[in-house]
């Protein structure tokens, strides 16, 4: 067991070089850098910067280092000082900006996966015993439409909703008292109320895909030949349906964390946004936008390992419920 | 309940061997959507206490239903309509399973606990994801409400009751972790567990070698005579029948077809199917007339394949699986060279080998063609692979995988001559027709796709698909394996009319030495990956000298009730 | 004994039956399936002639009827008589601006009645990109009068009609770029599956790692890099494109499972012995055997792109107007006062939802009915 954590613990590291890589490559490919976007929006208020002026910021920011050494610089700065740079818009170092948005996100998807469980086993399982029966009809067309709603939409409706029912502005993860308050227990529950809005928009479109998942599986175990077994051994239906096809239903699932996790990711952003979230995505966005790219990098670099991190744990996991991998 | 009942009730009581199970008119429907399929239809018998009960019967036959209706355990969509299962206890109380609720908290007493059950596939049949003690102990907590220790130390004296080696141990161990034969242990240790009246036990022995079923069926006559067991036995196996049964049961399509004691069902049967099932099974017992018959092959005979020393390995170079081990043998021209021997013993590699879908890492394959020149198959290059390839061809075991789903007969079997380039069109058509006709199929079918045909006939249609290209020899694997065996001898009789017709070549590889003794001239035993004994299928069959052969040949079970012999067989232990 | 008689018609008609029919049959029997399969087709036709669908130029601005409200058409139209006769109309808003807040206020004018034709003349557009016309399915019969089904956006478009135009885009970049995924995924998973070894290893670790990826960030990204200023087909395909970057996976994970399978199956050692060459192994006997999977993948990853088109058009990243998609469309209800004001303009959103409800149940059906022998 010990020997298969730490296999796949090496494994982590040429995927993690990669990801590093590909995230600077990603943020590089723009045409042009930071200094030829800050040149054109001083442009637009009529001011003119020379070449020389140009020249000397790209050297100040080392912009004009071929990339590779750019990449070095900037790999090393995080792995020994955890250093992400100098984020060119804020003029602040880019460690100051991102922690605290990234462990909101990381808040948000992890209480988003946890509901997304939640809600998707029980109901799944029910989907499944139940199979072909009304409850089954309602919950697989729910789950179609909830799996054909994009995220973002679902977003804007629920505003919509709030603004015209209620006249109420939703979005946020604070009330305004404590958007600049340092972290305090209130400010704890204020999140926690702000949060079930994202949550559960989000968890919509994961819990519709995992019904989908644990129906299929619980639908190949019921038949299973050990079932028939432990029904002839005089089990009631309750207990062998939870201590059988149930548990071995849940080892495809416990993978799913490795899919289902980037999704969850992928999703947040654009409902951070939609909902202006104080997460990673707006500020993503934004500095994708203005190209700002230590910024964006340390973003795209941290959500990727985030999901790398998740696909680790799945593995994991899997390896702990089931002695069919662990003792391989 | 009047008193005339009342008093044979008593009576019956006083009796030494009241029944414990009677069946009347059961019958178990399945619904399908345009109709049902009436998979017990009426089946009545009566099972004594300590005495054992077969129902034979061939696939379809509705024998594993039967007994999956005592326990109200069928699969769904399938309920048992109408009918009684009256289960009378030593105490004198009766109870009728078939109308009980399946669900119900009285069945569930019944099951595990007065009558047990066992299954075919004993890995399936076992979570792969729970220990095997934690399975056999839930058994113990459920039904004799025992304690965690308790029923961990009851656990392990079933495990030794077994005979599954270090049983302490063998408690917090997984099923995978277990052969097949040791499985099928676990699962009797957990159906004994608490001390049932009735075992049923549907088809225990299908999956495993013939010296593994040996050992299991010993050991559930051991523990029968102990416990006072009354077993319920379903097998499509003759020879397991003679050899366990005091009664048996046969059924055909949901009904059953004649009852009675082993001996006269064996000895004097009066129904035409059991007539054929049993003609057909001591067919397989002898050789073939047409065998008989025919004149010896001349010794001197120049060998049209020659292996030399071959030798295939799967797996990493540092601990290889030597499949094929060092294996010599001779194909004589017109001969049948049977190669018999257990999972496992390499011989269905081997025969891949001589056509090299696996690439054997030594040794020589000698082809001597009809010019006379000699090829080793494994050093030629892809052309005369190729070329060799349409001499030697090939017979697959699975009659659903061999042949492709998507593609019609016509397809299947004109594809090698379609692909060599020898006919097309109308020619090829003419072609797929004549060889249908000649392994007896009707030549309109040609248009069908395999799902429209039973297995014996996809057998017929992958042997037209091995002779379209007029070979010289064929390599048959388990051929006649996945058949019923009233079907089985109907394809053995093809294939010999065929070899005496074209002057063809077997290499006849299977696990069966009744079907090896019928077709074969000469035999190879094969064992991990050698071959141990090589001679005549006479001296073989009747006088084995391997140590090894011998053990083979005694486990198997023989289909005359009057000729018990496996509790007497030899036993092989590798050196 | 009808009943015999139909089960012996049956089997005879089963007997030859080839794969695609016994996956019809099967798919046929789901009735949900036949439904998004139908509303499928009827969708790919109008992306096919939008044109055709559309009422008024979805390019046209009208400034005197910005958030325009959505008119229902009567069907029946009674004169003042009493009698009456199937003539379709609309009854025409006025607009009016409220005095004190100055905001637009629309009423609807019961007395006056704008006809509706089928099939009638109105802007001209191209069919199929090549022969001008000017016949729409549903045409105003007053040129000055135009119809807003579904309403106008702020600059007075029609809302109804830029759905229309639409799906063109957002269904044909689902098509093209599963199109695109299909060709790296088929590639690689055939390759990897086909192979195995070390080559299947190395395309194996590539294929985990695209999967554990968040993909929106790296669209993201990947779409800042595209300058602002290239044409707008170049912009389309390079945004597919960018979809089909990590969309391959999945494909490529599918592909070499059934290679994998299939090729230890007996029928495809039987055709290697039967002397077909490797190429006729893998497209006359292996490829049939997959298609049918391949083909339900295929149309459950379209819905997945065409959501992550209109994600990224929504975000203003994807396509760009004057393209239209219903993604560009959605950025109109980006502003939560437009939709206070406007909420048809959530229209495009419902467009996309059913547009994917329809394509997943297809896919689903598809997937049930994909192998017809494995029951």
């Amino acid at each position: 067991m010990l020997l298969f954590i730490a296999k796949r613990l090496l494994w982590m590291v040429p995927s993690l070089v990669v990801v590093s890589f590909l995230a600077f490559v990603l943020i590089q490919l723009p045409p042009g850098d930071y200094v030829t976007s800050y040149i054109a929006t001083l442009a637009a208020s009529n001011e003119v910067v020379d070449q020389n002026t140009a020249a000397d910021l790209r050297a100040r920011f080392g912009l004009d280092q071929p990339m590779i050494v750019q990449y070095f610089k900037w790999i090393t700065g995080i792995v020994l000082r955890g250093d992400f740079g100098i984020s060119f818009e804020w003029q602040q170092p880019v460690g100051d900006l991102i922690w605290e948005r990234m462990a909101l996100t990381l808040v948000l998807t992890f209480s988003t996966l946890l509901a997304t469980w939640g809600i998707a086993l029980p109901i799944g399982i029910f989907s499944a015993v139940k199979k072909y029966s009304i409850g089954d009809y309602i919950v697989t067309f729910l789950s179609f439409l909830g799996l054909a709603v994009p995220s973002f939409l679902l977003a804007l409706v629920l505003m919509y909703i709030a603004a015209v029912e209620y006249g109420q502005e939703v979005g946020g993860l604070f009330s305004e008292q404590y958007l600049t308050a340092p972290w305090s227990i209130a400010k704890m529950i204020d999140l926690a109320k702000h949060l079930w809005i994202p949550v559960i928009i989000l968890a919509v479109s994961g819990t519709a895909s995992l019904i989908r998942v644990m129906r299929a599986n619980m639908l190949d175990e019921l038949h299973k030949p050990y079932v028939t077994t432990a029904r002839a051994k005089g089990l009631s239906e309750f207990h062998l349906l939870l201590k059988y096809p149930v548990r071995l239903a849940l080892n495809p699932f416990i993978s799913t964390i490795s899919w289902l996790l980037p999704n969850l990711v992928s999703g947040s952003i654009i409902v951070a946004i939609v909902l202006s979230l104080q997460t990673a995505g707006p500020l993503l966005l934004q500095s994708l936008m203005s190209q700002d790219m230590y910024l964006a990098g340390a973003f795209v670099l941290l959500i990727c390992t985030l999901t790398l991190v998740g696909s680790l744990i799945s593995d994991i996991l899997l390896a702990l419920v089931d002695p069919r991998i662990r003792l391989e | 309940m009047n008193v005339t009942d009342l008093a044979s009730h008593l009576e019956q009581r006083a009796a030494p061997s009241q029944p414990i199970l009677e069946v009347r008119d059961l019958v178990t429907h399945f619904p399908v959507r345009n109709g049902v399929v009436k998979a017990v239809d009426g089946v009545s018998f009566t099972l004594h206490r300590g005495k054992t009960l077969c129902i034979v019967g061939e696939s379809g036959s509705g024998k594993s239903v039967t007994a999956r209706s005592i326990l109200q355990i069928v699969d769904a969509p399938g309920r048992i309509v109408s009918g009684s299962i009256m289960l009378n206890r030593l105490d004198g109380s009766s109870v009728d399973l078939a109308g009980l609720n399946p669900r119900g908290r009285e069945i569930r007493a019944v099951r595990g606990r007065e009558i047990a059950m066992i299954f075919q596939e004993p890995m399936s049949s076992l979570s792969p994801v729970h220990t095997v003690g934690d399975q056999i102990m839930e058994v113990l907590r459920l039904h004799l409400k025992m304690s965690r220790k308790d029923a961990r130390a009851r656990c392990v004296e079933l495990l030794t009751q077994v005979e599954i080696p270090k049983p302490d141990a063998a408690v917090d161990r997984y099923t995978f972790e277990f052969s097949g034969g040791m499985r099928q242990r676990v699962m009797i240790a957990m159906s004994l567990a608490c001390n049932p009246s009735l075992l049923i036990a549907d088809e225990p022995t299908t999956a495993l070698d013939v010296t593994t079923q040996a050992e299991i069926l010993d050991l559930i006559k051991r523990l029968q005579q102990q416990h006072g067991m009354a077993v319920m036995f379903i097998t499509h196996d003759m020879g397991v029948v003679a050899e366990i049964a005091d009664e048996v049961l046969v059924m055909h399509y949901g009904k059953i077809k004649e009852s009675g004691p082993v001996d006269t069902i064996f000895h004097a049967p009066k129904d035409d199917y059991t007539r054929m099932l049993i003609g057909s099974v001591l067919k397989l017992e002898q050789k073939a007339e047409i065998r008989l018959r025919r004149p010896p092959i001349p010794e001197d005979a120049l060998p049209v394949l020659q292996v030399r020393n071959l030798q295939m390995h799967f797996g990493s170079l540092k601990a290889p699986l030597k499949a094929v081990d060092d294996v010599s043998l001779d194909l004589k021209p017109g001969e049948t060279l049977g190669i018999v021997g257990e999972s496992g013993s390499g011989k269905t590699t081997m025969g891949r080998c001589l056509l090299r879908v696996y690439e054997p890492q030594g040794g020589v394959i000698d082809y001597r063609r009809t010019d006379g020149s000699v090829v080793d198959l494994l050093k030629a290059d892809a052309q005369t692979l190729k070329a060799c390839r349409r001499e030697i061809r090939m017979i697959f075991q699975d009659p659903v995988g061999s042949l492709n789903p998507r593609m019609t007969v016509a397809q299947i079997v004109g594809e090698p001559l379609l692909v060599n380039g020898i006919a097309k069109g109308k020619e090829l058509d003419d072609r797929v027709a004549d060889l249908l006709s000649q392994v007896g199929l009707e030549p309109s079918w040609r248009e069908r796709y395999p799902h429209a045909f039973s297995g014996g006939q996809r057998q017929r249609i992958g042997i037209a698909r091995a002779i379209s290209l007029n070979p010289r020899i064929i390599v048959a694997d388990e051929a006649t394996s996945a058949l019923d065996v009233s079907v089985r001898s109907h394809v053995l009789d093809l294939m010999m009319n065929l070899q005496d017709r074209l002057g063809l070549s077997y290499v006849f590889i299977s696990h069966d030495i009744g079907v090896i003794r019928y077709m074969c001239d000469r035999v190879a035993v094969m064992y991990r990956g050698t071959v141990v004994e090589t001679g005549t299928a006479e001296q073989v069959c009747d006088a084995p000298r391997h140590a090894y052969t011998q053990a083979l040949l005694s486990a198997i079970p023989r289909p005359d009730p009057r000729a018990r012999s496996i509790h007497n067989r030899h036993r092989y232990t590798a050196a | 004994m009808t009943d015999t008689a139909l089960a012996s018609i049956d089997t005879k008609r089963l007997a030859v039956a080839s794969q695609w029919q016994l996956v019809w049959w099967a798919f046929k029997r789901h009735r949900l399936a036949m439904v998004g399969l139908y509303i499928t087709i009827f969708l790919y036709i109008i992306a096919l002639v939008p044109g055709f669908f559309a009422i008024n130029d979805p390019w046209q601005q009208n400034a005197r009827a910005a958030f325009y409200p959505p008119q229902a058409i009567h069907l029946f139209d009674t004169a003042a008589d009493g009698s009456w006769a199937i003539r379709p109309y609309i009854h025409p808003y006025v607009f009016k601006r409220d005095p004190q807040t100055l905001a637009a206020v629309y009423s609807e004018d019961k007395t006056r009645k704008s006809y509706v034709r089928f099939f009638g003349e109105g802007y001209e557009y191209k069919l199929l990109g090549l022969f001008s016309t000017t016949t729409h399915l549903i045409a105003s019969e007053n040129k000055a009068q135009p119809i807003f089904l579904l309403g106008a956006d702020r600059l007075g478009r029609c809302v109804y009609s830029r759905i229309m135009q639409g799906a063109q885009i957002s269904l044909s970049v689902g098509l093209v770029g599963v199109l695109l995924s299909l060709t790296i995924g088929v590639l690689l998973g055939g390759i990897s599956g086909y192979y195995g070894g070390r080559i299947d290893f190395a395309v194996q670790r590539v294929v985990e790692f695209v999967l554990s990826l968040p993909s929106i960030p790296i669209w993201l990204a990947l779409s800042a890099a595209l300058p602002q200023d290239w044409p707008a087909t170049l912009n389309y395909f390079m945004i597919t494109l960018i979809l089909s970057l990590t969309g391959w996976a999945q494909l490529a994970r599918v592909v070499r499972g059934r290679f994998l399978s299939l090729r230890t199956e007996e029928f495809v050692t039987a055709a290697r012995l039967d002397g077909a060459s490797e190429g006729r192994v893998i497209f006359r006997h292996m490829l049939p055997s997959f298609a049918s999977h391949i083909i339900a993948s295929v149309s459950l990853a379209i819905p997945a792109m065409i959501l992550a088109e209109t994600s990224l058009s929504f975000l203003g990243l994807g396509l760009q107007p004057p393209t239209i998609s219903w993604g560009v469309l959605l950025r109109e209800a980006q502003n939560i006062r437009s939709i206070a004001t406007a909420p048809w303009l959530f229209a495009p959103g419902v467009a996309v939802v059913i547009a994917v409800i329809a394509l997943n149940f297809l896919g689903d059906g598809l997937r049930d009915a994909a192998d017809p022998y494995n029951k």
